[in-house]
């Protein structure tokens, strides 16, 4: 739910929707600062931060060396001591570089100092396939930190989540990590172009109502579900919700649905062995087993690595085509 | 010349073992040199306290830091109120100087929550035990205050065993090129619990890493409580307001022993001579600090006999005050993750909760 009194929007990239809150929340307070490798002059290699170096000086929008534990941990100091430093680590292949400083300094410092230290750190990071950038290069790891008491986890699929999640990632007092899926950096979407424009934390969004099916679909799929809804509209009613936190997770509005379609498909990009999927099936069972008609259904990327051959990448890589199946397979 | 100067192959002293002043004294006054002196003190004989509550099942698994008071005491004195600490999970006594109270301490390693959190008028964070952790955070945290404007400086502690982590490297290369306000204190102690030194890194001496990372490294006689203060007393006002041509950050190599064991879990003697020991133990900095205070007429039988009975009393008082804290609540555990309490984790509250209603805390505890 938007909080802006502003209700104007402009058409724009989710790329520059990250942009947009970085620069807006850069000029709201000046303890925000970014830092990472190339993210300077440069603007990153996914051309994120591009001008903002220009805007705010080097020393707010900093090239660091290539030391992903050090940057990591000089912004969980940073961040204990009351900055908002946003960390870029260029590919989230590369998050287990700094593991000692995410998963037993930045999750647990809250903890570790009897509550009083506030975590404002922001990681952004980059996921997903379909690149041809290979194994290493590729990978889908947001599991991994929705699971770990501590760290708030979010993945946006529009540019409007995009821009309100990034800056109530900014502003909040936790750390939360920032998932960017790198094939959607062009996608366009409308954009609030209020200064106080903001998304809640952990609220699902309905992106399509339906009567038949709950796809419950993150990052790039929830694009594409979209476009599969209005193939299928006629045939098959699919309500596609995007959770857009992975956590905390909205558990209500995701029962809500599925108690009114009574099928649920989850698709999302990472593994399928315990994982994302299983944590909303688990949820749904716990809450809402007895409006189930199907059993729920799972879309990801099989137990293996995401190939560096085009043909094989675009195999392994979970596209409308399974979710459709998914779909057939329950209703 | 300013201490800093002299390279990081050559070891500076003031006090030699003997006591006798061998090298430029730093200037603190009659009343300062006292302090560090009972500091000292109170922290040896915290350190045996503390080793006599575990040895009681009073407290949980006991660092001590017994021999290396000279290093703690002289470097924290060094520092002013509104400069930055961050401990390992040995610095008792450096962490004691800068404001944190002894049953603050004593509560952490009791394994209370309330341990943890350090009181709002110290600049000091918190302990860290995963090995050298805490330098990539001092780093951006001095980084951060140079963001501000702020001018302080941050004192970041590790043994020796830490050089070898990757977050020692990343943390002081990063200090050398953003130029940091960092002094980086290595309290080597010979072992990182059975392994020695020479077994941690090839280098000649652990400063003169920082030639790598292009700032200064320097190594102290750790048990010269006045050498100690000095070489910090200079880094940590190189970090604030440097010259020109100099860069803030500061390797400091404070070359000590512990004369204890690693932890109260572990028994030095599987892995070190009782020789190493006692040659290690003529070097003990209380005695050295104190033959020359009596000589220059600063101490006398009365007054050490007075500090004595005092930090007697202080000690004993903090254990009282320690041992008085109230069961730690289980909220904690969950109000503690987060700013705010995700729904997840209220819910996971409240189901403990109602187990605790229904069959009272008892069920739940051992003792
Ligand atoms: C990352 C990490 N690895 C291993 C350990 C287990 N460990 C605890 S203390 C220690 C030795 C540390 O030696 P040193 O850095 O010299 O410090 P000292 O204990 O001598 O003060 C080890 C290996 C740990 N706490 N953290
Ligand atoms: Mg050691």
């Amino acid at each position: 739910m938007a909080q802006a009194t502003d209700q104007r929007t402009a058409t724009t990239t989710f790329r520059e929707a990250i942009r947009t809150a970085l620069r807006e929340e850069m000029e709201r307070d000046d303890g925000v600062f970014l830092m990472g490798e190339d993210v300077g002059d440069y603007g990153g290699v996914f051309e994120v931060t591009q001008g903002l170096a220009d805007e705010f000086g080097e020393e707010r929008v900093r090239d660091t060396p290539i030391s992903e534990a050090g940057f990591v941990g000089a912004g969980v100091g940073a961040a204990a001591t009351g900055m908002r430093p946003v960390v870029e680590v260029m590919f989230s292949d590369f998050l287990g570089v700094s593991a000692e400083q995410m998963l037993n300094q930045m999750a647990k410092m809250r903890y570790m100092f009897g509550g009083k230290t506030d975590m404002g750190i922001t990681i952004r990071t980059t996921e997903g396939g379909g690149m041809g950038a290979a194994s290493q290069h590729s990978g889908t790891l947001h599991t991994w930190f929705a699971h770990f008491p501590g760290i708030k986890a979010v993945a946006p699929a529009t540019p409007e989540a995009a821009k309100g999640l990034l800056k109530s990632a900014i502003r909040s007092d936790d750390p939360v990590m920032f998932f960017e899926d790198k094939m959607i950096y062009e996608r366009e979407g409308e954009m609030p172009t209020d200064a106080d424009f903001t998304l809640p934390i952990g609220e699902a969004s309905v992106e399509r109502e339906g009567e038949d099916v709950t796809v419950v679909a993150t990052q790039r799929l929830v694009g594409e579900s979209l476009s599969l809804a209005d193939e299928l509209e006629g045939d098959v009613s699919v309500e596609v919700v995007d959770p857009r936190s992975l956590y905390p997770l909205d558990t209500d509005a995701i029962v809500e649905s599925v108690e009114k379609t009574g099928r649920l498909v989850v698709a999302d990009e990472s593994p399928l062995s315990y994982g994302t999927h299983a944590e909303v099936v688990a949820r749904v069972v716990e809450s809402g087993f007895f409006s189930l008609d199907a059993p729920p259904q799972r879309v990801g990327v099989p137990d293996t690595h995401i190939p560096f051959s085009p043909p094989l990448e675009d195999e392994v890589l979970p596209q409308a085509a399974d979710v459709r199946t998914a779909i057939d397979r329950v209703v | 010349m300013s201490v800093l100067d002299r390279g990081p192959r050559e070891q500076i002293q003031v006090l030699d073992e003997a006591g006798e002043l061998v090298g430029d004294p730093p200037s603190l006054s009659d009343d300062e040199l006292v302090a560090i002196y009972r500091e000292m003190k109170l922290a040896r004989h915290f350190d045996a306290r503390a080793v006599s509550l575990q040895r009681q099942g009073r407290m949980g698994t006991y660092p001590p830091m017994s021999g290396q008071e000279a290093a703690q005491v002289g470097s924290a004195f060094a520092l002013d109120e509104a400069d930055w600490l961050f401990p390992s999970y040995r610095e008792h006594a450096a962490t004691h100087v800068h404001g944190v109270p002894l049953e603050r301490t004593l509560l952490y390693w009791m394994g209370h929550e309330s341990g943890n959190r350090m009181p709002d008028e110290a600049n000091v964070f918190t302990i860290a035990v995963p090995i050298a952790t805490q330098i990539p955070h001092a780093t951006g945290a001095a980084w951060a205050a140079t963001l501000r404007g702020d001018r302080h400086a941050f004192l970041c502690y590790f043994g020796d065993g830490a050089t070898s982590e990757g977050d020692f490297h990343e943390g002081l290369n990063f200090a050398g090129v953003f130029d940091t306000p960092t002094v980086f204190f290595c309290n080597n102690n010979q072992w990182a619990i059975s392994v020695p030194r020479e077994r941690q890194t090839a280098s000649e001496t652990i400063a003169q890493k920082a030639e790598a990372y292009g700032f200064d490294g320097v190594q102290v006689d750790g048990m010269d409580p006045l050498a100690v203060y000095r070489v910090t007393r200079e880094a940590v006002a190189k970090a604030r307001d440097p010259d020109a041509d100099e860069s803030r950050p500061t390797l400091v190599e404070a070359v000590q022993y512990r004369f204890g064991a690693h932890t109260t879990a572990d028994d030095p003697s599987v892995y070190r001579s009782q020789e190493e020991v006692e040659e290690w133990r003529g070097k003990d900095p209380i005695p050295r600090l104190e033959t020359y205070l009596r000589e220059t007429g600063r101490l006398d039988d009365e007054r050490v006999d007075a500090i004595q009975a005092s930090i007697e009393e202080e000690v004993s008082a903090a254990v009282d005050t320690a041992e008085g804290e109230r069961r730690p609540h289980p909220e904690e555990m969950f109000s503690q993750v987060f700013a705010d309490l995700p729904d997840r984790l209220r819910e996971q509250l409240e189901d403990l909760e109602r187990l605790r209603d229904r069959y009272g805390d008892e069920r739940f505890l051992k003792e």
